[in-house]
């Protein structure tokens, strides 16, 4: 994966060059040996490219090859390696190159007024709605149901910016406190600043190969274990916000096909979406990681730590490494491999077997997880 | 690893404009259709849902939100495919392939009537650097290629007005299409030059509609319907997205798209194994391009061919007898699924007065000026 950060001397397509590049070199192959590509990258708005994926092919190593594009929201960066995974799956790729890019830095003034087009033209457009203002309806709700205090949620920020200290592409990793949390600028209550991931730019890749051909390539394979994938409707008005039904649904999916029982017990690390703080939390209940209600108390004990019995966003996650939309597939997928593969240096957990990671998007309606064993 | 089957079909009729309804509206009606040709319930039989847009075609940021209810696909799997229909159904054909799926449902529509600056959003695709700034009408690119392709070919205008009145004459026997027409060739030459080569006739004009597939894994294919429809080979693939890079005298993604295609479906000699197919044809230089790309003719002698006939409704080899993009309307990324609709139709015996005989029909699709991307899939019973 690239630095996530603002990077506004390159275009989409050299950061995708960058990262497969960074892909091909730690598998050792080139880009003859891939026979598929499938790329995973948001909004087009941001880029400001119709048809993103077909001006991003060449940078991904698609040119004159098989290649796709899927698109989620920000459930992307999962769901692209679960595009790669039924590829390889099916029979009908051997050697699968998953790219993920996002570019937000080229929306002037700011990449929020691309999100003033996701919604309902006629029933919430008109309102003028802002992004962060429906996540402060959705943290509202999760702590009032659960009576869950700012304190324990700024905990999971305080947790991933230090996390992040350690990662190389980090755009926003520091040792804050609470009180910074606490004391940091009112966005839209309850959420402040400190609570948000950053905008940011980037791209991350990574290799799927076939059972059969793996032997040839590496002695030390992390595989693809269980995949879910799920949406909820478009009336996000209808829903109660308190609990990510799609997520649970997406990981129920997930853990059947991995033969996952007591995910509390069989997930060695996980790595759950954080664009806020709140919503690790909100997505350690919708992955089943922990009963509804519970996961500010397992944050508050340390639990979630790197050191804790479930690491949490060891990487650092949005809130720390930076959140461009699909190539957070890098601090999601691309983490998790790390971890299990016994690559991730400063970051590795202990005795890492099984992980799940997770992304989440559209209109707080998408979850898409992935399992993975080495 | 269990066969694929397309076994049932919905749509809607494609029309010019269609101001009474909704994209929401048209999706419903095609989806429910499909749902009753299938036999089954989306809310349980369909295990996952894939539709096939893009942002811009749309307007909106993220359109995947607006996908699943009017599908029936609440709380369930569900992804958009930013890619022509055929390449929706080959994401549900490896789904199905994987063992995880049984029955998926696959959508794509346009309703590009909606849009008011078509323009302007085709040329948003162009790069921003080096070819937007160029400005123009983007369609320029196709009489750019139309151009050359004549020029490496020895294809005349003449041939290239053939395939209109052809594919319009087909149309008129398609009662979903909204552009038939019994033309001439004369008259054809006579329209006025758009894009010079390019006549205002050449170009496949804009139409609404829905098509959704209903794909499911042979056990129950076989449960469902007694006439499934195999998918025996799918392929897709892209050129380089530079204009400055391309060989524009022919199709190079549809070259490697129905050659994995045609292996994929043991095809070696598809001349002889197809019997009949529908191949994009957005332009109709571009009908031309794509049958030499799929090897249905010797490469620079479509043009010529399609003057003697040989490609007409009871030709050798006939292509197009849905009427194509210029006869049912160019239906943007639902383009790639009318033709396969049309390819299902026919093997099924359902194409009423235009059907045709044969067991092995090819669809191709393309994704439109400036892409050079495009799917292929061969179908049979």
């Amino acid at each position: 994966m690239t630095i996530f950060s603002r990077r506004l001397k390159e275009t989409g397509k050299e950061m995708c060059f960058e990262a497969v590049r960074a892909a091909l070199d730690e598998a050792g192959l080139e880009l003859k040996d891939i026979d598929t590509v499938v790329c995973g990258t948001a909004p087009d708005a941001f880029d400001g490219i119709h048809m993103k994926g077909e001006n991003l092919l060449d940078g991904c190593g698609g040119s004159k090859k098989t290649y796709m594009r899927v698109f989620t929201g920000g459930g992307t960066g999962v769901l692209a390696p679960i595009a790669g995974w039924w590829h390889v799956a099916s029979g009908v790729s051997d050697v699968c190159l998953v790219v993920c890019e996002e570019k937000m830095s080229s929306c002037f003034p700011h990449p929020q007024s691309a999100f003033g087009h996701i919604w309902d033209p006629i029933l919430d457009r008109p309102l003028r709605p802002n992004l962060v203002w429906i996540f402060a309806m959705e943290m509202n709700r999760y702590m009032h149901v659960h009576n869950i205090s700012k304190e324990d949620i700024a905990l999971v920020s305080v947790k991933n910016k230090k996390n992040a200290l350690d990662h190389p592409s980090a755009q926003l990793a520091a040792n804050i406190t609470v009180d910074d949390v606490l004391n940091s600028e009112v966005m839209a209550w309850p959420v402040q600043r400190l609570d948000i991931s950053p905008p940011s730019d980037g791209a991350a890749a990574l290799i799927l190969v076939a059972e059969d051909k793996v032997s040839s390539i590496t002695d030390n394979p992390v595989w693809v274990e269980g995949v879910g994938w799920c949406i909820d409707s478009t009336m996000w008005t209808n829903r109660d916000l308190y609990f990510p039904q799609y997520v649970a649904k997406a990981a129920k999916m997930a853990y059947r096909m991995a033969g996952i029982h007591n995910p509390f017990k069989e997930i060695d690390v996980a790595e759950p979406y954080d664009p806020f703080d709140y919503k690790e939390l909100h997505h350690m209940e919708g992955l089943l990681l922990c009963k509804k209600g519970e996961a500010a108390r397992l944050t508050r004990e340390g639990v979630t730590e790197r050191d804790g019995d479930l690491p949490t966003c060891p990487s650092g996650g949005l809130l720390g490494v930076g959140n461009p939309i699909a190539a957070t597939m890098g601090i999601k997928a691309g983490e998790i491999y790390w971890q299990l593969a016994g690559k991730a240096g400063k970051r590795q957990v202990p005795d890492a077997r099984t992980g799940v990671c997770q992304a989440w998007g559209d209109l707080m309606q998408y979850g898409s997880v992935m399992v993975m064993r080495s | 690893m269990t066969r694929v089957a397309i076994v049932g079909v919905g749509y809607t009729d494609f029309r010019s404009i269609t101001p009474e309804v909704s994209w929401k509206e048209i999706m419903y009606k095609a989806a429910s259709r499909a749902y009753d040709d299938a036999g089954i319930n989306p809310r349980r039989d369909v295990k996952s849902f894939i539709t096939c847009a893009e942002d811009y075609w749309e307007g909106f940021s993220i359109f995947d939100e607006f996908t699943p209810d009017q599908m029936g696909a609440v709380l369930r799997p569900m992804i958009t495919t930013c890619g022509d229909g055929i390449h929706g159904l080959a994401n549900a054909f490896m789904q199905i392939k994987t063992g995880l799926m049984d029955v998926v449902a696959v959508e794509s529509h346009s309703k590009i009537s909606d849009l008011i600056t078509y323009r302007d959003v085709v040329l948003f695709a162009f790069d921003p650097v080096y070819n937007r700034p160029l400005g123009g009408h983007p369609y320029y690119v196709a009489g750019l290629e139309m151009r050359k392709y004549m020029e490496k070919t020895g294809t005349t205008e003449e041939d290239c007005a053939h395939v209109v009145v052809k594919n319009k004459k087909n149309a008129m026997k398609n009662p979903l299409a909204g552009h038939e027409g019994d033309l001439t060739v004369d008259q054809v030459m006579k329209s006025r030059y758009m894009f010079e080569p390019l006549k205002k006739l050449d170009i496949a004009p804009l139409s609404d509609g829905a098509i959704v597939l209903i794909l499911a894994s042979e056990e129950k294919a076989k449960e469902l319907t007694d006439t499934p429809v195999w998918i025996k080979g799918v392929g897709w693939a892209s050129d380089t997205p530079w204009l400055e890079q391309r060989d524009w005298s022919k199709a190079v993604y549809t070259e490697l798209a129905s050659k994995n295609a045609y292996k994929m479906a043991g095809i070696s000699y598809p001349r002889k194994e197809i019997d009949f197919a529908e191949v994009d044809d957005k332009f109709s230089y571009k009908e031309l391009q794509h049958v030499e790309a799929c090897h249905l003719c010797p490469p620079g002698k479509a043009g010529r061919l399609v003057s003697e006939g040989y490609f007409e409704r009871n030709g050798v080899l006939p292509v197009n007898v849905s009427g194509g993009s210029i006869g049912c309307g160019n239906l943007i990324e639902a383009s790639g699924l009318q033709r396969t609709l049309e390819v299902v139709l026919q093997l099924k015996g359902e194409a009423g007065s235009r059907q045709l005989d044969g067991k092995t029909g090819l669809a191709a699709s393309w994704r439109g000026v400036p892409t050079a991307s495009g799917a292929c899939i061969v179908l049979g019973v």
